[in-house]
Parts: structure tokens; C-alpha cells; sequence
């Protein structure tokens, strides 16, 4: 049965049913217990931001925390996916991918590839992402378009609790090794959510709210602000916006979104991550290669500008997208068409 | 204020309807209405339907526009006799706007759905309204409690109103053992015993009829008058393609066909019905109770058990409603029925005509209930 559960609550639900339900599950990370070594309390964090607080008293042999050294942690998660167990390994902030990517995209990612088939490796990396709460550059990144470009991962980033734990149970099943984003903002987000496991495809956007003028793909905190244009424009100016959430970025569900466009004609794209070779120029180059005719105006971005993400609480907000510059966008996409139309 | 102005307000339709959108007027001002006469069609986040007029009478305003939003309760038009002046409907809508006040989102969610554990199996069911004779609602394969959501609160009037959800199905649990009819049926009679439900008015949607009526064979006290809908058990067709199509879809795309197979009027199907079905699908050992079940009553597209010829044992009311367009159970097998049944054929209704001639659907059952209880 469903109840309101938070975004985090949903993470850590998920965690603790599959280790309820496959001993081969096991948690590796920075301080995913907390208190690893030292006198005085344990499970003392339970992540940094608490997210996997009380699984080291229910499985104390399969949360365990690690040294600070992400390419030794990482490293070992691969080999324990290569040989037999399932790994969620916690990266904490996803910007600290520099320090452990041979063993993420030269190793996991070509196992499965360089055995021929013979080797799976079911290894979750899970890791928080995204700007908004004043961490600065070194901690407030969207980096999924470095994965998503390497054959061989999967990549989710989910946008609400329910989403949350039905992707991060599939992640933990699936075989290959996958990168399990959780934007930071969204940790306290409530929604519905099944007490009872699920699991959610990859590669199956959903489609947020149906509509006919504009079609507006968006992927973790940015399907909140799609969202909130598409509600204010359907109010005020009339335009009828479909929402696309992606949950994935690897496998992309382009059907869906080329099914949208062929409806609607116009295209945006919200996306977090930075504009040169993201995420929104690879959909928007896909919908122009494939539907082009289907087109009836120039798709636009909506993305940060090509720089770091700023610590300047002004200047952050100025960075990031909001609601009022997707329905802007929108408004250009749609107002471009009936210009052309008179 | 004139008694003879009757007010068209949002109906509720099910447990989380907060607000609807008015698709379409289907009569215009000055229209004559009787009672139940469909004025609109709404479009909810849940199920699209037709609002029903509540009285007799003249459609003096149409409140709401095409397109408005309105909340559960709020002001669609106004129904008066042509007798009364045109100032005083105005003054109706006036007083009207300046005094309603949405229901909160909480206070007006009805009832919650409970769960009891029955033989270690969990249950979970809704109830509404008090005393009277009970009526519990079985859905249908697939289904849950949900699919009664215009029916369980226009019902539970004089009487308690139980809808249940059968062993895999909706938030009961998924373990159905071997699938059999005796699960379900065990499963139900489990569930009155837990509630103090010494006898009871059944009433069962397809697989819902078929688990009901057995009841009411092997424990005909029990069961006070049986109400069929569109029932399996009364002969061995069934469509392949939607027992099959149900159990194999694994997303959007392909269940939506499939769901728009129990209704006549297939843009019933909302997005958000898919969605809810889909996320039902998705929970863990659903798809085993479902192969189960469908292995167990519904292989190679026959029905396993035909009980027509023996409903003649159970000597209770007997009422059987189906929507002539089923694509599901053909309408034919009503006449597989005892003569004495009460059997009406609705024309404009597919497999679930409770969803989709709701109105109709309810003023039929409350009259049967009644004349049951008399008799």
C-alpha cells in the first residue's frame, strides 16, 4: 500500500529490501555507517546526509565503510560485481567521479563487453548531483553526460520518491554496472510509494502531463520546473506543454520523446548538466535527425551557462535554470510557430 | 430561496477526486432533464464520465464553461422549474460562488482502505457507510477496490458498503498459492468472518461474479441476493487477447489497448488509469498471481469453471447487469442465467458497465437491494 514517503526515505527503503531479499547485496562507502574503527556511537551517519542511517545495524556485515579512497572502493566494487556479489557502492558527491574513472568506465563498463558476454557486473554507484544548496563548484555538478557517453553503463536520475525506489531496485537486479544519481534538492520531496518492492525498466520515460503545443524533456529536479511553466502556461497563455521525465539517460527512451514531437512540432530541453556535448544537445540533435519534418520550429535548450557552477548564492541562482526561463523558452518555441503561421 | 432550484455540483468520484474538468456540455440551457440525464462530460485525473442530472427539470445556467476547472462540489449549473424568475437563479449562483468552499484535500478523502490479516494472508479492503445489510463489491482479474470508485459511496446510503481486494490483486498480498477459484473464494469467506459478516449482499465484476456466486453456492445462508456483472462462470468464452494482453504488457504502450478493451467508449482510458495499473503490474509477485490465476480459471482463453447450470441451486435475489459491447465476456451469457434473474443488458457499455453506465448501474442495484430486502 502506498503512503507519503520522502525521496530519501524511498532511497533507503529500496537499499534495505534488497539486502532483505539477496544476501548478495552489499553497501561499500564513505561513511555509509559512520563511526567505522572509532570509539563511540555507530551507524553515527548513515551517509553524509544520512541516507543509508540504519542499515549497519541490520545487516553489520554488508554496510561497510571504507578508507577515503574512491579509486580503491570503487575498484573493489567492480571486482566483487565480477565476482558474485551485487555492490552499491556510495561515491557521495558525484563530482568526485575524477578519482576512481578507470575503474568505472575502463573497467566495469567493459567487462561484459571484453569477456564476450561470459562476465556480468551488477555494481550500483550510487551518488548525489546537482546545484542548489550552495556547495559550490567542487560538489554542485551534473555530470551524467560523461557517463552516458560511455558504452556499457546505464545511467538514472530519478525525479521523485516513487521513481527512486523502483529504479534503484532495478539498478540493484540489473547485471551491468549502473550509475544511480540522486539530486540532493529532492531529498526531502515527498511522494506516494508502494511499501512493497517494484522495480521500474530502464529506458521508460514517463510522461508527466500529456499535451499538444510543446514538447519539454526534462530529467531530475528539472522535470519540477517543466512542470511548474507548463502548469503556468496552460493558465496564462494557453499552450498545452508535454512533460517528458527520461528516469534514464542510458538507454534514452527516444520513442517517446520522437512520438511527442511528431504530436507536437516543438521541442525543449531542460537539462542541468553543462550546454557543450550534454544532454540536451544530443536529444535535440536526435529529434533533428529523425523528425525533422516533423518539426515547426528551431527546438530550443534551457541549460546552465559553460561555466562552474558558482558559490554566490546570487550568482547560483542566476546559473541554474528556473521555472520562468523554461516557460520563456517555451513561450519562444510556441510563439515562433504562430509568427510563422500568420 | 426557492425549494425548486436544485443545484449541479462536481460529483466525487472515487477516494482522491479533488477537482474535474468540464470536457463537454452535453444539453444545452433550457434543455428539459429527468433524473439522471447525462449534462457533461468530466474529465478526471483518474477516469473521464458523465455527470448526471440529480432532479427533474429546466437546465437554467450552465455555470461552468467548457474547459473550467471545478472542485468536488463546486457549481456546474442550475436546475429549476421555467416558473421560477430568472433573478432568483441568479441569486441562487450569487449566494452560491460567495459562500462554497472547496473541501480540503483530507477532511474530504472519505474513508481510507483498511487491511486485515486472513490466514496469514494480508486484505485490504474499503468500507463505507453504517449498519443496514452489508453489500461487499468484488473486483474484477486485474482490478482492485478502485474500480467501484463510483460506486462504493452512492451505494453505502442505508448500508455498510465493503469492496475487497482479492488475494494478488490491488494492496492485498500477492501470494495466491496455486491461483485456484478455492483461494479466492476462501479469501472472501476469510474476510467476512474477520469483519463479523454473518450474511451479506454480493456483488461481483468478471472474476469478482464468478468468486461470488460460488460463494453463494457452497454457502448459499450467506449470501443474501448475488449481484453479476459481467461475470465469468456462466460459459467458457472469455477473450484470450485481454487475459493474455493483460499479463504480458510491461508498459504504457502496450496495456493501454489492453485497458481500453473494457470499455465501449475506449477514451475512458486516462493516462493516469495506465499509470496506476502499470504501477500495480510492477510490484513484486504480481506477475506470478497473475499467470497463476489466469493458469488456473482463464487457460488457452476458455474459462474453467461454467456454473450456469447450477446457479438454479442458489435461491436467493439474483440481479445480472452487462454492458452489451463486452469485448471481454460476451453479453450473451446473461441468458445462461436462472429465468427468475433480474437481467438487464445496457447498450451503452462495454466489459465494466459500473464504470461506464455508473449512474444507471447504481439506481438499478439500489432498487434491487431494496426489493431484496423486502423480500
Amino acid at each position: 500500500m502506498a503512503r507519503r514517503i520522502t525521496f530519501q526515505q524511498a532511497i533507503n527503503e529500496a537499499l534495505a529490501q534488497e539486502m532483505e531479499r539477496d544476501p548478495t547485496v552489499v553497501i561499500f562507502g564513505e561513511d555509509v555507517a559512520g563511526g567505522a574503527g572509532a570509539d563511540g556511537e555507530d551507524d553515527a551517519w548513515g551517509g553524509v546526509l544520512g541516507v543509508t542511517k540504519g542499515l549497519h545495524p541490520r545487516f553489520p556485515d554488508r554496510v561497510l565503510d571504507t578508507p577515503i579512497s574512491e579509486s580503491a572502493y570503487i575498484g573493489a566494487a567492480a571486482g566483487a560485481a565480477a565476482s558474485g556479489l551485487r555492490p552499491v557502492a556510495e561515491l557521495m558527491f558525484v563530482d568526485f567521479l575524477g578519482v576512481c574513472l578507470d575503474q568505472i568506465f575502463n573497467q566495469a563498463a567493459k567487462f561484459r563487453y571484453m569477456f564476450g558476454g561470459k562476465a556480468v557486473t551488477p555494481m550500483v554507484v550510487r551518488a548525489m548531483w546537482g546545484a542548489g544548496i550552495r556547495a559550490a563548484s567542487q560538489h554542485s555538478q551534473s555530470l551524467y553526460p560523461i557517463f552516458t557517453h560511455i558504452p556499457g553503463l546505464k545511467v538514472v536520475a530519478p525525479s521523485n520518491p516513487y521513481d527512486a525506489k523502483g529504479l534503484l531496485i532495478q539498478a540493484i537486479r540489473d547485471d551491468d554496472p549502473v550509475i544511480f544519481l540522486e539530486h540532493k534538492v529532492l531529498y526531502t520531496v515527498e511522494g506516494d510509494v508502494p511499501e512493497e518492492p517494484y522495480a521500474i525498466p530502464f529506458g521508460e520515460a514517463d510522461v508527466r502531463r500529456e499535451g499538444s503545443d510543446v514538447t519539454v524533456v526534462a530529467l531530475g529536479r528539472m522535470v519540477h520546473f517543466a512542470e511548474q511553466a507548463a502548469e503556468e502556461l496552460a493558465k496564462e497563455d494557453g499552450i498545452d506543454c508535454e512533460v517528458i521525465d527520461l528516469r534514464t539517460t542510458s538507454p534514452l527512451d527516444e520513442e517517446t520523446i520522437l512520438e511527442s514531437v511528431e504530436n507536437t512540432g516543438r521541442l525543449v530541453v531542460v537539462d542541468e548538466s553543462n550546454p557543450r556535448c550534454g544532454l540536451a544537445a544530443d536529444i535535440v540533435a536526435r529529434v533533428s535527425q529523425e523528425a525533422f519534418g516533423d518539426l515547426k520550429a528551431a527546438p530550443r535548450m534551457v541549460t546552465p551557462p559553460h561555466t562552474p557552477v558558482p558559490f554566490s548564492p546570487v550568482l547560483e541562482d542566476a546559473y541554474l535554470p528556473s521555472p520562468q526561463t523554461v516557460a520563456d523558452a517555451i513561450r519562444e518555441v510556441a510563439g515562433a510557430a504562430t509568427a510563422g503561421a500568420r | 430561496m426557492s425549494a425548486a432550484i436544485e443545484k449541479l455540483g462536481m460529483p466525487k468520484w472515487g477516494l482522491s477526486m479533488t477537482e474535474g474538468r468540464v470536457i463537454e456540455w452535453l444539453v444545452d440551457e433550457g434543455a428539459e432533464l429527468d433524473v439522471g440525464t447525462e449534462v457533461a462530460e468530466v474529465e478526471t485525473e483518474k477516469i473521464n464520465g458523465a455527470v448526471e442530472s440529480p432532479a427533474a427539470g429546466i437546465l437554467r445556467r450552465r455555470v461552468a464553461a467548457e474547459g473550467d476547472v471545478v472542485p468536488v462540489g463546486g457549481l456546474l449549473g442550475v436546475i429549476a422549474d421555467a416558473s421560477v424568475p430568472d433573478e432568483e437563479i441568479d441569486a441562487f449562483v450569487a449566494d452560491f460562488q460567495a459562500s462554497f468552499v472547496p473541501g480540503e484535500a483530507e477532511e474530504d478523502a472519505g474513508p481510507a482502505p483498511e487491511t486485515v490479516t486472513v490466514e496469514g494472508r494480508s486484505l485490504r479492503f474499503l468500507r463505507s457507510g453504517e449498519g443496514g445489510e452489508p453489500l461487499v463489491l468484488l473486483h474484477g482479474f486485474g482490478g482492485d477496490l478502485n474500480n467501484w470508485l463510483f460506486n462504493v459511496e452512492p451505494l453505502s446510503g442505508d448500508r455498510a458498503v465493503y469492496a475487497l481486494d482479492l488475494p494478488g490483486h490491488g494492496g492485498s498480498a500477492k501470494d495466491v498459492g496455486d491461483g485456484t477459484l478455492a483461494v479466492m473464494v476462501g479469501a472472501l469467506r476469510g474476510f467476512l468472518d474477520s469483519q463479523d459478516i454473518a450474511r451479506a449482499h454480493l456483488a461481483g465484476h468478471s472474476m469478482g461474479g464468478l468468486v461470488a456466486a460460488t460463494l453463494a453456492l457452497e454457502d448459499p445462508d450467506r449470501v443474501l441476493s448475488l449481484t453479476l456483472v459481467d461475470a465469468a462462470g456462466l460459459g467458457e468464452e472469455i477473450d484470450r487477447e485481454y487475459i493474455e494482453g493483460f499479463i504480458e504488457a510491461s508498459g504504457r504502450r502496450d496495456l493501454k489497448p489492453v485497458l481500453q478493451r473494457l470499455f465501449a467508449d475506449e477514451g475512458l482510458v486516462t493516462r493516469q488509469m495506465v499509470d496506476d495499473v502499470l504501477k500495480y503490474k510492477r510490484l513484486d509477485g504480481v506477475q506470478e498471481a497473475l499467470r497463476a490465476i489466469g493458469g488456473a480459471l482463464f487457460a488457452d482463453g476458455r474459462q474453467r469453471h461454467v456454473l450456469a447450470g447450477d446457479l438454479g441451486a442458489y435461491d436467493g435475489p439474483l440481479l445480472v447487469v452487462w454492458g452489451e459491447q463486452d469485448r471481454v465476456i460476451p453479453a450473451a451469457h446473461a441468458g445462461a442465467c436462472p429465468e427468475r434473474a433480474q437481467t438487464t443488458v445496457l447498450p451503452g457499455a462495454g466489459h465494466s458497465p459500473h464504470m461506464e453506465e455508473a449512474g444507471e448501474f447504481n439506481r438499478m442495484m439500489e432498487r434491487f437491494l431494496a426489493g431484496a430486502r423486502a423480500g
